[in-house]
């Protein structure tokens, strides 16, 4: 019982300023990475390191603009902390953009090939 | 959970008796905003979409971030890459930091703090319309290097993408400038903290489709 009531708190409880301002300062170091994974992918960080990050440009942008979304969604939105009923709003819709997104990509790069030939 | 504390609603039992009784707990409002949130999802992807599957695929200037052969006063001519980083990557900074000062604000709301709701209300406010601002001079900027909606596909896609998030954003702006000049009249108090927190919703989910957006558009090649 005690547990059960300790969850119930765990779930009602909102981050602290402090928290908060970790939080806004992990983002704003997640944006500065972006933008230098660009710039290096680019050739704009060296020549040397146009190379290295050039294959794998995008798929850094992907990690680090899923962690900065997740980041958002969990402390300020407060999914963390609030019911899972509201998450469940949220992501059952998210994972369908998804699936929308990665099909009309697959989709229409198909038939270019197929019209290419 | 070191850094936790016992939620407002739980501190001040008003916030929960603005709404109706719902058999989940949870105001029906914010349920309400969170099927809205959803539905935004599919709408926004829908937009990402067609930028993705476009891109690349024009067959005159002015590009995102190559030279290439564009019209110009009546003649084809060479136009240099459109994208300004920096002046986008200040406007990502601030919209991301407007979400700290929106958290801010919410937690002065709901503790009855009102030097604080409002300070940090204020700063949200103006963080947005810097933020509109920016992409209001972006899009000008734009249509003088020649770049207007019907232009190529990019561009098509372009404005419509990042302009219906600009959309989203000023009706953000408008809603909480409302809340602002309640919030002045002393008309938030903590039991109607909950108009706040969803408008914070709101705001925040403005603030992830830039976080999917900024990437996507500006800085995949």
């Amino acid at each position: 019982m005690e547990a059960q009531d300790a969850h119930a708190h765990d779930q009602h409880a909102h981050p602290t300023p402090a928290l908060y301002l970790k939080v806004a300062l992990v983002l704003f170091v997640l944006t500065a990475m972006e933008v230098l994974a660009f710039e290096a992918g680019r050739g704009g960080l060296g020549a040397s390191l146009r190379p290295v990050f050039e294959p794998i440009v995008v798929l850094l942008l992907v990690v680090l603009s899923a962690a900065k979304f997740a980041l958002v969604a969990m402390f300020y939105m407060h999914l963390k902390q609030d019911p899972r009923l509201l998450a469940n709003l949220f992501v059952f819709p998210l994972l369908i953009a998804a699936v929308i997104i990665a099909a009309l990509i697959v989709l229409f790069s198909y038939w270019r090939a197929v019209g290419a030939h | 959970m070191s850094h936790a504390i016992p939620a407002p609603h739980a501190l001040s039992e008003g916030s929960q008796h603005d709404s109706h009784p719902t058999t989940t707990g949870i105001p029906s409002r914010k349920v309400a905003l969170w099927t809205l949130i959803g539905s935004e999802c599919l709408f926004f992807a829908s937009l990402i979409s067609t930028y993705l599957v476009y891109k690349g695929k024009s067959l005159v200037g002015p590009l995102p971030h190559t030279e290439s052969q564009c019209m110009l006063h009546g003649k084809m001519q060479t136009c240099e890459h459109i994208f300004e980083i920096p002046l986008v990557t200040t406007g990502t900074a601030v919209l991301l930091f407007s979400s700290f000062f929106i958290v801010l604000a919410l937690y002065g709301a709901q503790r009855g703090k009102r030097k604080m709701l409002v300070g940090w209300l204020a700063a949200t406010v103006l963080a947005g319309m810097f933020f509109v601002g920016m992409q209001v001079y972006e899009f000008q900027h734009f249509y003088h290097k020649g770049m207007g909606y019907g232009t190529n596909l990019f561009s098509s896609t372009f404005f419509t993408l990042t302009g219906f998030h600009g959309s989203h954003v000023t009706v953000g702006v408008i809603w909480l400038a409302t809340l602002l000049v309640l919030a002045i009249k002393g008309k938030i108090p903590p039991q109607k903290a909950l108009n706040l927190e969803i408008a914070a919703l709101y705001w925040h989910f403005v603030d992830v489709v830039w976080i999917v957006i900024f990437p996507t558009v500006y800085l995949m090649r």
